[in-house]
């Protein structure tokens, strides 16, 4: 058994290649857990964005609706409002549900963009020019991962207070190191090539050759990169939340939700479960998508990312 | 090697300054005033008061000049007295540390032990049920949350079942008995290894894949070595060398993790005074806090370097 080997499927390799995309989708639909992970994923995302219209039709409770009576009522079928039960205030469960899945994920989707901007354009342009500036980047890179990431992220969230769109930034900026360290290596690497040199000779920019002949060939490892590092984020977000210095109530988040919960653990243990459980099969599913777009996108990369995590 | 040693530790004196830098601006930009929380809302203070100790704590200087007398003072240790507590920060730092590290670092030892056997398993039943059952475990015990996980060991294991306590070292009136600080180390310890014994076996996995491949374990095989003393000798002990790498990091996230394992767990550590700290912005014992967390970070990632150079006969000392 020669390790290392990659051995195609019978039938993909008796397939004639049909483009890049093409074949990358094939891939795809042949792997079930990345179908599966991309169906469930694709699921909670229709029901963030649906939330306002499931309160108002389905459930026929809004996410601030609160019903002193009926705190701490254990899950029943009675109401739909109800089906998750109900917690301190007599709030909807279910609803509050639905559009904390919207905080979570828009902060996910958006904190990763901005580490994949940073990282990308700091990796590139660091393995291009080398120099003092790959001696910059290098330090920045070092003194951001020697702070335990945690004690970075409380100790900016005890002393100023952000609304969800500038805390998605800030969680960005500290997730591009890995981003930037993948991609400053690969560029030494394409920067030596043929095709690098050809561009430079007949006068291309530094710039158009990093976007036009080296950019491109990172594309799928930074997108795969994305999808663990949309996960990443929520990680990062519901943590921070849950110790009370990331979303502030009102706004309801997983993370949030989770610290009510746990100071009255025994009244309402219901209510620890929904909000846990959604985070891991949210980020579980994220990162089944980002290894099933690895091996569909580019096989040989098989390896290479796993020790990033 | 005592220069290899040498070089490394000066090599983190740069990472240690931005480490510096970044803790000062934070504390100095952040729109809270430091003057105002240290009387921390009391009705009789003055504002000649405030600006008395606004005076005595040099906040009326220029930023660079602040920056070079705190700089010069957490050179001598000193890192002033806690808001809070009215007493020296390092003091009550140091007090919790022990702590803290008695978590981490068995929690490396759990990672080790479980994670090793695991990762061995998968490398050599590729593509059978177990290695994909270790790829599932890999992956889920990276997805699922730290403290959620550890408020489901918590409600699950100590309020229903009663199986284990929910907080806190030890019994009351048991301070010494070791028994019963075991019984007390069981969830925080297992909680903050889950990410590491995740994630160590996929990695421990691709390496043996990789020297099982080499031309020096065909040899072996060929001269009629044992199955056994073919994996002992020759494929384990050069895959390990790489995972050595990783405890650098899998240690980082312990640090981070402990934040979140000791709230849980009310576990008396750095981890959970700084949480505190942060809830009552006590600015001293923050900035102290992640100084001495980042410091101890750095050092284990010059030990990891030492150990690899040291297990790695290949590793030139530069």
């Amino acid at each position: 058994m020669a390790a290392g080997a990659i051995v195609l499927p019978v039938s993909e390799a008796r397939r004639p290649s049909s483009g890049f995309l093409a074949d990358a989708a094939y891939r795809i639909r042949r792997d079930p857990p990345t179908v599966a992970a991309l169906a469930v994923f694709g699921v909670l995302v229709l029901l963030a964005v649906a939330a306002d219209l499931l309160a108002d039709h389905v459930f026929r409770w809004s996410f601030t609706k609160q019903s002193i009576l009926d705190s701490y009522s254990k899950p029943s079928l009675a109401e739909p409002a109800f089906w998750l039960g109900t917690d301190q205030l007599g709030r909807s469960q279910i609803v509050r549900l639905l559009y904390a899945a919207r905080v979570s994920l828009f902060i996910g989707v958006f904190g990763a963009v901005v580490s994949l901007v940073i990282g990308v354009l700091a990796g590139i342009s660091a393995g291009y020019f080398r120099g003092w500036w790959d001696d910059v980047v290098v330090w920045v890179v070092t003194t951001l991962n020697s702070i335990p990431q945690l004690f970075l992220l409380i100790i900016v969230g005890a002393l100023f207070t952000f609304p969800p769109p500038i805390f998605a930034i800030f969680l960005g900026l500290l997730g591009w190191l890995g981003i930037a360290n993948l991609a400053r290596g690969q560029t030494f690497a394409l920067r030596e090539r043929e095709y690098v040199l050809a561009a430079r000779t007949i006068g291309a920019s530094p710039t158009r050759v990093m976007a036009r002949h080296i950019f491109p060939n990172l594309a799928p490892l930074m997108i795969i990169l994305a999808m663990t590092d949309i996960g990443n984020v929520i990680l990062a977000e519901s943590a921070l939340s849950y110790l009370g210095f990331g979303i502030q109530p009102p706004v309801p988040s997983w993370g949030n939700m989770l610290t009510g919960a746990s100071q009255f653990i025994s009244r309402g243990p219901w209510l620890l479960y929904p909000p846990g459980t959604l985070i891991f099969v949210t980020v579980l599913c994220l990162y089944l998508i980002g290894d099933g777009l690895r091996d569909a996108l580019d096989p040989r990369l098989r390896g290479q990312i796993e020790a990033k995590r | 090697m005592g220069r290899f040693i040498a070089r490394r530790l000066v090599q983190a004196i740069p990472t240690l300054l931005g480490v510096l830098v970044i803790t000062f601006l934070l504390t100095r930009l952040s729109p809270a005033d430091p003057v105002t929380l240290a009387f921390g809302g009391d009705p009789t203070v003055t504002a000649e008061d405030k600006n008395g100790l606004r005076e005595a704590l040099g906040l009326n200087e220029p930023l660079y000049v602040q920056f070079w007398v705190w700089a010069t003072r957490v050179a001598r240790l000193d890192f002033g007295s806690s808001f809070f507590y009215h007493r020296p920060v390092l003091q009550l730092l140091f007090e919790r540390v022990p702590n803290s590290l008695q978590l981490s670092l068995l929690a490396l030892v759990l990672t080790v032990v479980i994670g090793v056997p695991l990762g061995a398993l998968a490398a050599f039943n590729r593509g059978k049920a177990i290695d994909h059952a270790v790829r599932v475990f890999s992956v889920a015990g990276h997805a699922i949350p730290t403290f959620w996980f550890g408020l489901m060991f918590v409600l699950v294991l100590g309020v229903q079942l009663r199986w284990f306590p929910i907080g806190s070292m030890n019994a009351i009136g048991k301070d010494a008995d070791v028994l019963d600080r075991a019984w007390h180390l069981v969830g925080p310890v297992f909680v903050l290894a889950i990410s590491g014994i995740a994630g160590l076996p996929r990695i421990l996995r691709t390496e043996m894949l990789e020297v099982i491949a080499q031309d020096y374990v065909r040899t072996a095989r060929g001269k009629g070595l044992g199955e056994r003393a073919v994996v002992a000798r020759h494929v384990l002990r050069n895959a390990l060398i790489p995972v050595v790498t990783l405890f650098g990091g899998i240690l980082g996230i312990f640090f981070s993790g402990s934040l979140i394992v000791e709230t849980v767990f009310n576990w008396p550590g750095l981890g959970r005074l700084t949480y505190e700290a942060a809830l009552s912005k006590d600015y001293p014992m923050l900035q102290a806090a992640v100084l001495i967390a980042s410091t101890l970070l750095i050092l284990s990632y010059i030990l990891r370097d030492i150990a690899y150079a040291w297990a790695d006969p290949r590793v030139q000392f530069r």
